[in-house]
């Protein structure tokens, strides 16, 4: 790897993109956890009393904290990636100038951890502002929400470096994150529905960790598993960034 | 001479390429090539497509890795040195790759960063590049908006946003109108004439007659001749052309007592390269073989004329 400064370069021309819509894209940041805590709280929620031992839409803030954060990194490194490798020809472009392969996968990563952060503060800010994160311990949601950017930068990437077809993309918004975020723990806790077998293999989907780290600092408990699950996320994105990492290379340069 | 001229332009060449060979997959796309680009020339690569021009470009800035041979840019070996030959160099791609919702000015401030230069010496850098590639009427509007020969004029702007020492143009003019054709290659000239190194791909003849001081042409990955274009039209072919509209049949009429002379056929027409085609149309004329005489042409043999012989259709007659 020989990622350096000029990464933040490839971040910059991002942001310059982002800077010039940020107030129309960022609107639909406040009013998506609206739209959910306002369809849980008053409709699902009045029928499901408590779960968890807090009220149902309080169980949810830490899951949606956490797909917010997932979503944001996502859309970056899936579509945008893909239509600024293959149409726009922007690293083609880049890779007249010092920056190198490495930069570029780095710059773009950086970048949707940005927008993680970005997405995932925003809807932490209304879950908030309605009473659904206590203070000060929830705090600890914000260094985790980039930390969830980098996991789905990190799964995103390596998706799209590897297809032909930026249709496949509905594949991995239908049949991986779709999944992902029905059965991470998001809308009710995998324990107390899963037998011994099921709740083992669900540990390898991805969002389980971030929304057991959310939840945990909301709660502001903590417990040894949450290590588990920080290692995962570290893990799985160090091996898939190195993955990415040599088809990167090997893309741009042939 | 010869040295004094080289001490002038600095010795050692821009870039020098040893035997460069690229495989992609069975096929040699670069097959042998050996260039040497002096300090302040403009150099061009002509072929059809798929000679191999854009690889070897690709190649010299360091993007795609030989299959074999060397390329040294500015002495540099470019493999490993890419960073510092980069900082160096502007290359201006096939397609532009803008960033379309941003203006002229927003484009180069983004360009110029990944060139990390430092603000200020960016923002005089962008004003000068703006009136160069008269950039400036619409320099706060869309890139989306503007027209493509804006674009392109923009697209060579970037390249040049850190003011290289060595230019590469990959079909710098394609499919621009010809005003627009003509200012570009006015920029060209001057940047030349203010040190900067060019090295160019075309397809247009004319581009290259009008800006190259030396080119090769490639086919198949092969170098098939180098030169200064007048030199490659004397020694190939010859300086003028006679033109004829002459059918394949009554060709034998045509050439005879002619042996030897080089002609190229094009469908119906008939190009004979002598040194005097005046002369020779005079004789034809006596002996009444000039086919349609309306469609009679007299005209110094070109670039074009060589390159098709080269490439294209075959040449015949013998040397």
């Amino acid at each position: 790897m020989s990622v350096s400064r000029y990464a933040l370069s490839v971040w910059w021309r991002n942001a310059a993109m982002y800077r010039r819509t940020w107030k129309l894209n960022i609107l639909p940041n406040f009013f998506e956890p609206i739209l959910y805590l306002l369809s849980i709280g008053i409709g699902v929620g009045a029928y499901v009393s408590q779960m968890g031992g807090t009220s149902y839409v309080a169980f949810l803030a830490p899951g949606l904290v956490a797909v917010a954060a997932m979503n944001g990194a996502s859309f970056e490194v899936t579509y945008n990636a893909f239509v600024r490798m293959n149409f726009e020809k922007t690293y083609a472009s880049m890779l007249t100038t010092p920056i190198q392969p490495d930069d570029v996968l780095a710059g773009e990563v950086l970048w949707a951890v940005t927008r993680s952060a970005i997405y995932g503060s925003c809807f932490y800010v209304v879950v908030a502002a309605a009473g659904l994160a206590p203070l000060p311990a929830s705090l600890w949601a914000l260094p985790l929400i980039p930390l969830t950017g980098l996991l789905f930068a990190a799964l995103g990437i390596a998706f799209s470096l590897r297809i032909p077809n930026i249709d496949l993309f509905s594949f991995y918004f239908t049949l991986f994150l779709t999944p992902l975020f029905l059965f991470s723990d998001v809308f009710f806790p995998l324990a107390e529905r899963l037998p011994g077998w099921g709740l083992r293999v669900a540990e390898v989907l991805p969002l389980l960790h971030p929304v057991r780290l959310m939840r945990a600092a909301f709660r502001g408990e903590f417990a040894p598993i949450l290590l588990w699950d920080l290692a995962y996320i570290a893990a799985l994105s160090a091996a898939l960034l190195v993955l990415a990492a040599r088809v990167t290379r090997r893309r741009l340069g042939e | 001479m010869q040295t004094r001229d080289a001490e002038l332009r600095g010795s050692a060449s821009v870039v020098e390429c040893r035997a460069l060979r690229k495989r992609y997959r069975e096929r040699f796309a670069v097959d042998g090539v050996d260039l040497d680009v002096s300090r302040g020339v403009c150099f061009g690569l002509l072929g059809p497509n798929g000679a191999g021009k854009t690889t070897t470009l690709r190649m010299v800035y360091g993007v795609t890795r030989p299959t074999s041979g060397t390329v040294r840019v500015f002495g540099l070996d470019v493999a490993r040195e890419t960073r510092r030959v980069r900082a160096r160099i502007g290359v201006t791609l096939q397609e532009n790759a803008l960033i379309e919702p941003l203006s002229a000015a927003e484009n180069l401030r983004v360009f110029g960063r990944y060139h990390r230069i430092p603000r200020a010496q960016l923002e005089r850098r962008i004003e000068e590049l703006l009136d160069f590639l008269e950039l400036r009427s619409h320099a706060r509007l869309p890139v989306r908006a503007l027209s493509g020969g804006f674009q392109r004029r923009l697209a060579i702007a970037l390249s040049l946003i850190n003011s290289p020492e060595l230019l590469i143009l990959d079909e710098p003019t394609t499919g621009l109108d010809p005003a627009v054709r003509l200012a570009l290659w006015e920029r060209i000239r001057e940047l030349r004439a203010a040190g900067t190194t060019v090295l160019l791909t075309t397809h247009y003849m004319e581009e290259a007659e009008r800006l190259c001081d030396e080119l090769v042409i490639l086919a198949d990955g092969r170098i098939v001749a180098r030169g200064a274009p007048a030199d490659l039209i004397r020694e190939l072919l010859a300086p003028q052309a006679l033109e004829l509209a002459v059918p394949e049949s009554d060709e034998p009429a045509v050439l005879r007592g002619l042996d030897g002379v080089r002609r190229l056929r094009a469908g119906r027409r008939l190009v004979l390269y002598v040194p005097d085609a005046g002369g020779l149309l005079e004789t034809l004329r006596h002996r009444g073989a000039t086919g349609d005489p309306r469609a009679v042409v007299v005209r110094p043999a070109n670039l074009e004329d060589v390159f098709l012989a080269l490439t294209g259709t075959g040449l015949e007659g013998g040397a």
